[in-house]
């Protein structure tokens, strides 16, 4: 095993998680029937807000929180217009990924310059200390920030969620069929709304993995698109929350592999990779929209449609 | 050279374009100078420093100048659109300090030929714009002796934007200048496809320093790469502004743009009435570039040495592109005895013996 190997393993696991996050809540969103193209704008203000925090009051877990609850508040913004103005939700989506970069370049005015020393990570001291397969499964399961785990633990949950419970069930009625759902009496915008809330607290989760683990400084626009792939992981993975886990870190690790091999003197042209993410999801959209049972069988049949209650 | 900074773009679009206050005619009729800015004045990099080329205009010229800024434009309509209202306001002087701006800099000086123009790093000029530019390749070969000195795995490595003539001349410059005292030296070169991009400049830089490189140099915009040379306890040299709050222990020195004597003296020459067109490519010797202070944990003589190189430059008895070169396959592209042109340097799109891997087609 090359010495390189183990750090190119963290690394991987670092420029995969924000996009688990954001793809997470997506996902939900998306399940909901609800689009949200504004997930870059809540990451950059998730960013930009935890790393303040972080800043301000030197609490790991208060700017994680902080990150949390102010994509929580840009996603509230984009469902009482969506929800209950019933403004065009492509549209609107868009408008909040311009308004959150501005914003979050007007909030960060004083955080330019500024350092934040990182999160804790768990140690395992004993079980890195055997011998040969030690390092590998430190380096694999052990020894990240408390965020890796909880972004392994939250698509367990939104998978079971969304196939196991009740409120899943719900969930994602409402997101085939709204006018059904509600005809039996669920409330259609309040269910959606906590979806598009999730989704907003996830992505500002996934924009403060960025200014709080992985590169703990604040520069504006330093989510530098990663929302956008977070979207089309959501239909890269035909909105499953395991697949989106999977596409994470395919992704994460052939920007990862990508970096490495040009160093090794592998040649693999650099803009190749940076469109290998979008890419695959017109290929998925290609092979999934073939067959317009599989298409019904994946997609929210809701998906970007306004519900407004008749009757 | 700011192509790839259209996100950056809108977001200062959508915090709001902001004009700075024009003020009103004084008495004694002030130079009204404006800038046009393509990021933030606080993105710690490019605009930062030009900002403050303005901000020294305004403390040496006192109130015979009157000056103003308007950030954050976009490279294309918009842009002409600003620069059209900065000529018909009465501004006399306008800087547009960035590539993407030449076109619309040159259509909006035909239309008001009294209006003196400076557009950076462009190479379209007229009777009323001229051009400037740093030679940032001089600073680089400073940070090469340095690197060359300092590395112990006598590896470099290098997060590159994009393989343009600017980017690779600046990767060759460091090259020979740290193969010059230390022949060993191989750079190692990652291409990131962004200005700016602090995660992809972060990891671009750990994968170098796994590959076993120990002093990291930067062609990219955020300081995200000094602050991974920081972590990972390894040297580093900061790019256009100091960055030395990023990796206080990593950070050797840093090469800084400094456009405030440049500006002042066009400036002085517009109110002269001295002012002519041209095209100014300045370096150590304009004080166009300079470095940031050296780290202390650099031994004395190699400070020594690098001054010596910086001093050498400004008299010209060191060019940091002088022959015998060598390309990767070792035949000689300059003779010894010889120095580059400043053709072939603008156009430069070949890597010198010494860097690792080809430049991206």
């Amino acid at each position: 095993m090359p010495e390189w190997f183990i750090p190119f393993l963290l690394s991987v696991v670092t420029a995969s998680t924000p996009f688990v996050f954001a793809g997470i809540g997506e996902l939900v969103v998306e399940k909901s029937g609800v689009l949200n193209l504004g997930v870059e704008g809540m990451m950059i203000v998730g960013a930009v807000s935890a790393f303040a925090a972080g800043v301000t009051t030197g609490s790991g877990p208060l700017a994680v929180f902080t990150g949390a609850f102010a994509g929580a508040a840009m996603a509230l913004i984009f469902g009482v217009l969506t929800l209950y103005l019933l403004s065009n939700q492509v549209a609107t989506g868009l408008a909040l990924t311009l308004f959150g970069l501005g914003l979050s370049a007007l909030m960060g005015h004083g955080m330019v310059g500024k350092t934040f020393p990182g999160l804790p990570h768990l140690e395992f001291p004993l079980l890195e200390q055997i011998p040969v397969v030690g390092p590998l499964i430190g380096t694999l399961l052990l020894g990240h920030d408390v965020l890796v785990y909880f972004s392994v633990v939250l698509v367990i949950a939104v998978g079971w969620f969304l196939n196991k419970s009740r409120a899943g069930m719900v969930l994602r009625a409402v997101g085939e069929n709204h006018n059904a759902a509600h005809s039996i009496g669920y409330p259609v915008n309040l269910v959606r709304l906590l979806a598009v809330l999730f989704g907003g607290a996830m992505a500002g989760l996934g924009g403060a993995y960025l200014s709080l683990v992985h590169t703990p400084l604040w520069v504006e626009n330093m989510t530098a698109g990663r929302g956008w792939i977070a979207l089309a992981l959501v239909v890269f993975a035909s909105w499953r929350p395991a697949r989106v886990f999977v596409g994470a870190y395919l992704f994460g690790g052939l920007t990862i592999m990508q970096l490495h091999a040009q160093g090794l003197g592998i040649e693999i042209p650099p803009q190749v990779l940076a469109m290998a993410p979008y890419l695959a999801t017109i290929v998925v959209l290609v092979i999934i929209s073939r067959d317009s049972a599989l298409v019904r069988l994946n997609a929210p049949a809701c998906l970007g449609k306004s519900f407004h209650a008749t009757g | 050279m700011k192509l790839g900074k259209k996100l950056g773009l809108l977001s200062g679009l959508a915090a709001g374009v902001m004009l700075a206050a024009t003020g009103l005619a004084q008495a004694a009729d002030p130079l009204k100078v404006g800038f046009v800015y393509v990021g933030p004045v606080g993105d710690h990099g490019w605009t930062y420093e030009h900002n403050q080329g303005r901000i020294a205009v305004e403390k040496a010229l006192g109130d015979k100048v009157k000056t103003s800024f308007v950030e954050s434009v976009p490279e294309g309509a918009d842009a002409t659109r600003v620069i059209t209202r900065l000529a018909s306001t009465g501004h006399g002087l306008i800087f547009t300090t960035s590539f993407g701006y030449m076109n619309p800099t040159v259509r909006v000086a035909k239309r008001f030929p009294k209006v003196k123009f400076e557009h950076a790093t462009g190479f379209k000029r007229a009777d009323n714009v001229a051009t400037y530019s740093a030679r940032f390749y001089e600073g680089r070969h400073v940070v090469g002796l340095i690197a060359g000195k300092m590395t112990k795995s006598n590896v470099l490595g290098y997060v590159a934007s994009f393989p343009i003539p600017e980017v690779i001349r600046g990767i060759n410059a460091v090259a020979i200048a740290a193969r010059s005292v230390n022949p060993k030296v191989t750079v190692k070169v990652v291409w990131v496809s962004s200005w700016f991009d602090p995660g992809k400049e972060a990891d671009a830089a750990k994968a170098l320093i796994d590959q076993g490189a120990d002093v990291m140099l930067q062609h990219t915009d955020s300081p995200a790469p000094v602050q991974a040379a920081q972590g990972r306890g390894i040297w580093a040299i900061g790019q256009a502004s100091d960055m030395k709050a990023f990796g206080p222990k990593s950070h050797l020195t840093a090469i800084i743009d400094d456009w405030a004597p440049y500006y002042i003296e066009r400036t002085k020459a517009v109110l002269d009435g001295t002012w002519k067109s041209g095209d100014v490519w300045g370096g150590f010797k304009s004080g166009m570039v300079k470095l940031s202070s050296y780290n202390s944990a650099i031994p004395a003589d190699v400070v020594a040495m690098a001054e010596k190189a910086r001093k050498g430059i400004i008299d010209g008895s060191v060019h940091p592109f002088a022959g015998p070169i060598k390309d990767q396959s070792g035949k000689i592209i300059l003779k010894a005895g010889e120095v580059m042109d400043d053709k072939t340097m603008l156009g430069m799109n070949f890597y010198v013996e010494g860097v690792e891997g080809k430049i991206p087609q």
